[in-house]
């Protein structure tokens, strides 16, 4: 079909009688493919260098004509404010630089807690939805359609204005097992590392070590003389185990940080702010939602042969999963799943709503009011996001890459 | 000898009815069986008391919070403002206005859906091109008579339907151009494209609204000043375009590559081909995307309240800080999400369906 | 069908006045005062349930209104937050901004800003449950505190815990209406903010009778309106419409009696104030009974005062710090002539 279009295409040319040259060989400039495009590239590319020397040019004569202050000054001047929750020092004392430090752990805090609960949740929804008990499948298909049809934000507000709030004072705090509920939060006992501590922590390092050494020797093994090896239990023997007999043999170097209600709050302790509550619950509940979705059309996406011929070589119905289903539909489940966590992390912004201290929040939000440099502040916030993102991609490309090795 | 058919029996009693269903779907194993229990008994134990809260102890007429003793849920508190929930703060005597575009909206959208409508085409080239226009100058006003109305009374159900829809109707262009500039054999074109799209795609879009609501102004000459609104209008529109044009790739891709060579050889250039050829039959595979990427964005909308934009949600929090009605916040949430659930839920649906008819069409040909 | 297509090419961007053009001149030409307002601080700006925005802040817009277009009914409000406001008032979107603003050193000089007077004399304090029966800041060792997020509010009581050796823990919000209610649900021990917006948002509260405020006043909160740098003019004409205000009150011209006595009075001060002598509005490029316009319109400072914040108003705040300087308070109106 197509070669007798390209074949008709040709005979104009093929008129054209020998010896005799066509009026004019050279088409017009305008008319060449490869010159047209490359005119055109280049009035792009004016074009871009317009508009941006438009706007740069624009933005420097306005903040010079109203006197505004410019440049990257601020980050070494002091912030003066306080912050309500930060997983290394801080204090009134501290650089704006060191805001953006903690509002980007706090950011990565509550991006990777929340994409533990909803990677967990998530699966388990996703699996949930396939399942044969009625029930349990419609279950998990209203839960789905429910919480990926409202928005994340209405439901950070819901778990933080309705549900925390409604939590009791301090002193009539819910108690359990030594632990604190109120609306100030979930308070716990922290655990304090004593003396030899150090013992268990190298304990931990070498038990890791120890057993990525035994899986690539018994992988080694397995493929010369096709002998199995309790992988599983060695692995679980070293990492959990040797540390445990370290911390044993270091005379248990681990006490307790028991809270204790005196004057306003709980002194002591790990507080565990209703905000990160509120804004993981939310991230967790949002996002399980879409990896559920995604997650069931993995496994639907590995072909129903595959389980069959793999019950057909006898394999047990829990070797299948593992063995056949699971690392197929993983090739299909992970590159959405990436993107996923990519936007919980990005969804992770919406904490400047309920004043969790996140980059957004401590720094495009405090920083900006109290040293009015929009342009840089915003330009920081986001060309940090963009390289969280870039990362990921990157970390896709090589996955993709890995997969596609292992095919055979 | 004489054989007689025996009349059939019928299945066991075990295995028909709702004994066999439960049997079936229910009880098939001790672990299902001990599952169907447990999740039962939680659906009971949460489902009760709620539905009491809901429907039966709850008030539904009245004009103050006196109205409210049955200590179920009290919708006296949203009744007593539907009228914010789904105006904003617009002049009593023009919601004719935001009726009428939201009923032509409807109309036009029900046209476009409904299998047996004729002119379906020339239909979206009105709701794309020529409605926007007609929808502008009914809420703006100031214009044919009407009384104008400044944006910043906008709000509630209409503005988040306002935000969605010119995000999207604006958004679409742009990523049409973007897709075929990523698509293109030119690199600078190529790599223009791609970094834009990568750039919006990888921010938040609460730093986008940021930007556009405190950096915007200074991008621009001293004296031009944008409406804040307008300022969000066109953060949502750059950062959607490149969501956008993302899913129009997708569709592009799905062309066959022989559409493209049959239309170059045809002697087509490559706007012909593109317009007359590609965009046609993509478009259509796209609409699932283009409707999720919506449904996206309209749940995203509730985001300009960081801003100080009063879209619905906005206005349930204003509405939870009423000192005549301090309490009621879980009525006014759930009735908000009940909102945001049916435009999306139903949106959703519709993108299934579509789904399914446009696959079936593939694995026909 | 000619304004038509103007608003169609247009389409809300509005272009206001060239570089050459000062605000006076846009301002006439718009025929609106453009004034940046909080979304909400009874007393200072708040809308009515009618959508009219009333205030002492509020007044200051329908002032100048009322001096440079002779209606004080003639004002745009754009509900600002925190964030945006002095963005918003650098790029043009507003003329001036009137919004609970405390007067600093950085904002005067590095945001390209002009603080055009103190309309209202503001300090931080705290409110507190009243059963726990607290008397003093110093016993607020280990408290969770609300409070606005960006604001000097914010800074000064870091300071203010930090030199006194006490902890706290802040938690923040964007608005001061979200610390407000997060306060009143028990999130935090205490709230604080400018004395006279706590007593606002106390009104708001479930049970007002239930907070009170401690004593002691930890900064200074000189609140007014601000103006873009670079154009003297109008800075003058803002500055001398609260200061019109403020001799008004002073020589005891209120909207009621100011026709009378524009009629009758000898008092060369009154004649100055009202333009029937003196200066006149030359100078600041208005007409000549712009002041005249202000005090029949809107009124002086002192009967402002009490309409939105004092005995008149629900908040009932003695004038305290915002008496005239001759009743012992600061507010103090230089001589008009």
């Amino acid at each position: 079909m197509s070669s007798d279009i390209s074949n008709s295409g040709n005979t104009p040319q093929d008129n054209v009688p020998k010896g005799q040259l066509p009026p004019e060989s050279k088409p017009k400039f305008w008319n060449d493919p490869r010159k047209r495009s490359l005119l055109f590239q280049i009035l792009l590319l004016c074009g871009i260098g317009m508009v941006f020397y438009t706007i740069i040019n624009n933005t420097l004569t306005n903040l010079d004509q109203r006197g505004i202050t410019t440049g990257f000054d601020f980050i070494s001047e002091k912030a003066g404010f306080g912050i309500s929750m930060s997983l290394v020092e801080f204090t009134a004392e501290s650089t704006y630089g060191w805001v953006f430090v903690i509002g980007l752990l706090n950011t990565i805090l509550v991006a990777v807690l929340g994409i533990i609960g909803a990677t967990i949740l998530g699966f388990i929804l996703g699996v949930a939805r396939l399942s044969d008990n009625w029930l349990i499948s419609k279950f998990s298909a209203v839960y789905i359609e429910t919480f990926r049809n409202i928005p994340l934000l209405l439901q950070i507000f819901f778990w933080y204005f309705a549900v925390l709030r409604a939590l009791p004072q301090p002193r009539q705090s819910i108690e359990f097992l030594g632990t604190f509920l109120n609306n100030r939060g979930f308070i716990t006992p922290a655990p304090v590392a004593g003396e030899g501590f150090g013992l268990v922590v190298i304990a931990l390092i070498v038990g890791i070590l120890a057993s990525w050494l035994t899986v690539r020797w018994a992988h080694k093994r397995q493929d010369e003389s096709g002998k199995q090896f309790p992988i599983l239990w060695t692995c679980v023997g070293l990492v959990v185990g040797l540390p445990l007999l370290a911390f044993f043999a270091a005379g248990m170097p681990i006490s307790l940080d028991h809270p204790e209600l005196k004057g306003f709050n709980f002194r002591g302790g790990l507080t565990i702010i209703p905000e990160l509550i509120a804004l993981w619950l939310a991230l967790t509940i949002y996002t399980a939602a879409f990896i559920g979705e995604t997650v069931r059309a993995g496994i639907l996406a590995v072909s129903h042969g595959q389980t069959e011929a793999a019950s057909a070589l006898g394999l047990s119905k829990g070797r299948v999963l593992r063995f056949i289903v699971i690392p197929q539909a993983m090739r299909v489940i992970i590159p959405p799943l990436t993107s996923q966590y990519l936007n919980l992390t990005k969804n992770s912004s919406l904490a400047t709503a309920i004043g969790y201290p996140d980059l957004v929040n401590v720094f495009a939000g405090t920083t900006l009011n109290q040293t009015g440099q929009a342009i840089e502040v915003i330009a920081m916030t986001m060309a940090l996001y963009l390289t969280l993102s870039l990362l990921t991609s990157l970390f896709m490309n090589w996955y993709n890459a890995k997969m596609q090795l292992s095919e055979r | 000898m004489k054989y007689e058919t025996q009349p059939t029996l019928p299945a066991p009693a075990s295995t028909i009815g709702l004994v066999g269903w439960a049997r079936k779907h229910l009880f098939s194993g001790p672990v299902n069986s001990i599952a169907t229990l447990l999740i039962g008994y939680l659906l009971i134990t949460l489902l009760t008391p709620s539905i009491q809260w809901l429907f039966i102890d709850s008030d539904w007429v009245g004009s103050s919070r006196d109205a409210c003793t049955s200590g179920g849920a009290c919708w006296v508190f949203i009744s007593n403002r539907l009228d914010q929930f789904f105006y904003g703060f617009y002049p009593e005597a023009e919601y004719w206005r935001l009726n009428l575009a939201f009923v032509l909206l409807l109309a036009s959208i029900i046209w476009l859906i409904m299998p047996q409508t004729p002119k379906k085409g020339l239909m979206a080239i009105f709701l794309l091109l020529v409605y926007p226009v007609i929808a502008f100058f009914l809420l703006y006003g100031n214009s044919f008579g009407l009384e104008q109305v400044e944006t910043h009374l906008w709000g509630g159900l209409s503005l988040t339907l306002v935000l969605a829809g010119v995000g999207i109707v604006a958004s679409l262009p742009l990523g049409i151009l973007l897709a075929l500039g990523r698509q293109s054999e030119m690199p600078i074109v190529r790599s223009v494209c791609v970094i834009f799209i990568e750039i919006w795609r990888g921010v938040p879009l609460i730093t986008v609204l940021f930007m556009a609501s405190v950096m915007l102004p200074l991008f621009f000459p001293e004296g031009m000043s944008f409406d804040k609104l307008l300022r969000a209008l066109i953060g949502i529109t750059l950062f959607q375009s490149a969501y956008m044009a993302e899913v129009i790739r997708g569709g592009l891709q799905a062309i066959s590559k022989g559409q493209y060579e049959a239309a170059d050889a045809l002697g087509l250039g490559y706007w012909q081909k593109m317009i007359l050829i590609i965009m046609p039959q993509a478009l259509k595979l796209m609409i699932p995307g283009i409707v999720n990427t919506f449904i996206a964005l309209f749940k995203d909308t509730s985001l300009v309240l960081i801003i100080g934009l009063f879209d619905i949600l906005a206005i349930g929090q204003a509405a939870n800080q009423d000192p005549d009605w301090i309490g009621y916040s879980n009525e006014s949430y759930i009735f908000v999400a009940l909102m945001f659930w049916i435009f999306c839920f139903s949106m959703s649906r519709y993108s299934m369906h579509l789904e399914k008819k446009l696959h079936t069409g593939h694995s026909n040909r | 069908m000619k304004k038509t297509l103007i608003t169609a090419s247009a389409l809300m961007v509005a272009v206001s006045g060239s570089v050459m053009a000062g605000t006076l001149d846009t301002v006439k030409e718009r025929g609106a005062v453009q004034c940046g307002v909080t979304s909400g601080v009874p007393g200072f700006s708040v809308p009515d349930d009618k959508g009219n925005w009333k205030g002492i802040d509020v007044d200051m817009c329908r002032a100048l209104a009322a001096a440079v277009l002779g209606d004080n009914t003639k004002v745009k409000y754009v509900p600002l937050t925190a964030k945006e406001r002095f963005t918003a008032l650098v790029s043009g979107e507003v003329d001036v901004l009137s919004r609970v603003t405390t007067w600093t050193q950085t904002r005067d000089t590095q945001l390209g800003i002009n603080f055009a007077g103190v309309n209202y004399y503001d300090g931080q304090g705290f409110l507190v449950k009243k059963e726990l029966g607290l008397k003093s800041v110093k016993e607020l060792d280990g408290a969770t505190v609300c409070v606005q997020s960006g604001t000097t509010t914010e800074l000064n009581l870091s300071d203010y815990f930090r030199t006194h050796g006490l902890s706290f823990t802040p938690v923040v919000f964007d608005t001061n209406d979200q610390a407000a209610s997060s306060f009143d649900s028990g999130r935090c021990d205490a709230f604080t903010t400018d004395l006279s917006q706590a007593a606002g948002l106390r009104t708001r509260m479930k049970d007002p009778s239930s907070v009170g405020a401690l004593p002691e006043v930890i900064s200074k909160e000189p609140l007014g309106p601000v103006v873009r740098q670079g154009d003297d003019q109008w800075f003058n004409i803002v500055k001398w419409t609260h200061n019109a205000m403020l001799n008004a009150e002073e020589l005891g011209l209120t909207s009621a009696n100011v026709d009378a006595k524009k009629a009758e009075s000898k008092d060369p001060n009154v004649k100055r104030l009202l333009g029937l002598d003196g200066p006149k509005g030359k100078g600041l490029g208005l007409a000549d009974d712009w002041a005249y316009q202000i005090v029949k319109q809107v009124g002086n400072y002192g009967e402002s005062y009490e309409r939105n914040l004092g005995s008149g108003s629900p908040l009932g705040l003695e004038r305290g710090l915002n008496a005239l300087w001759n009743q012992g308070g600061l507010q103090y109106g230089p001589p008009m002539r």
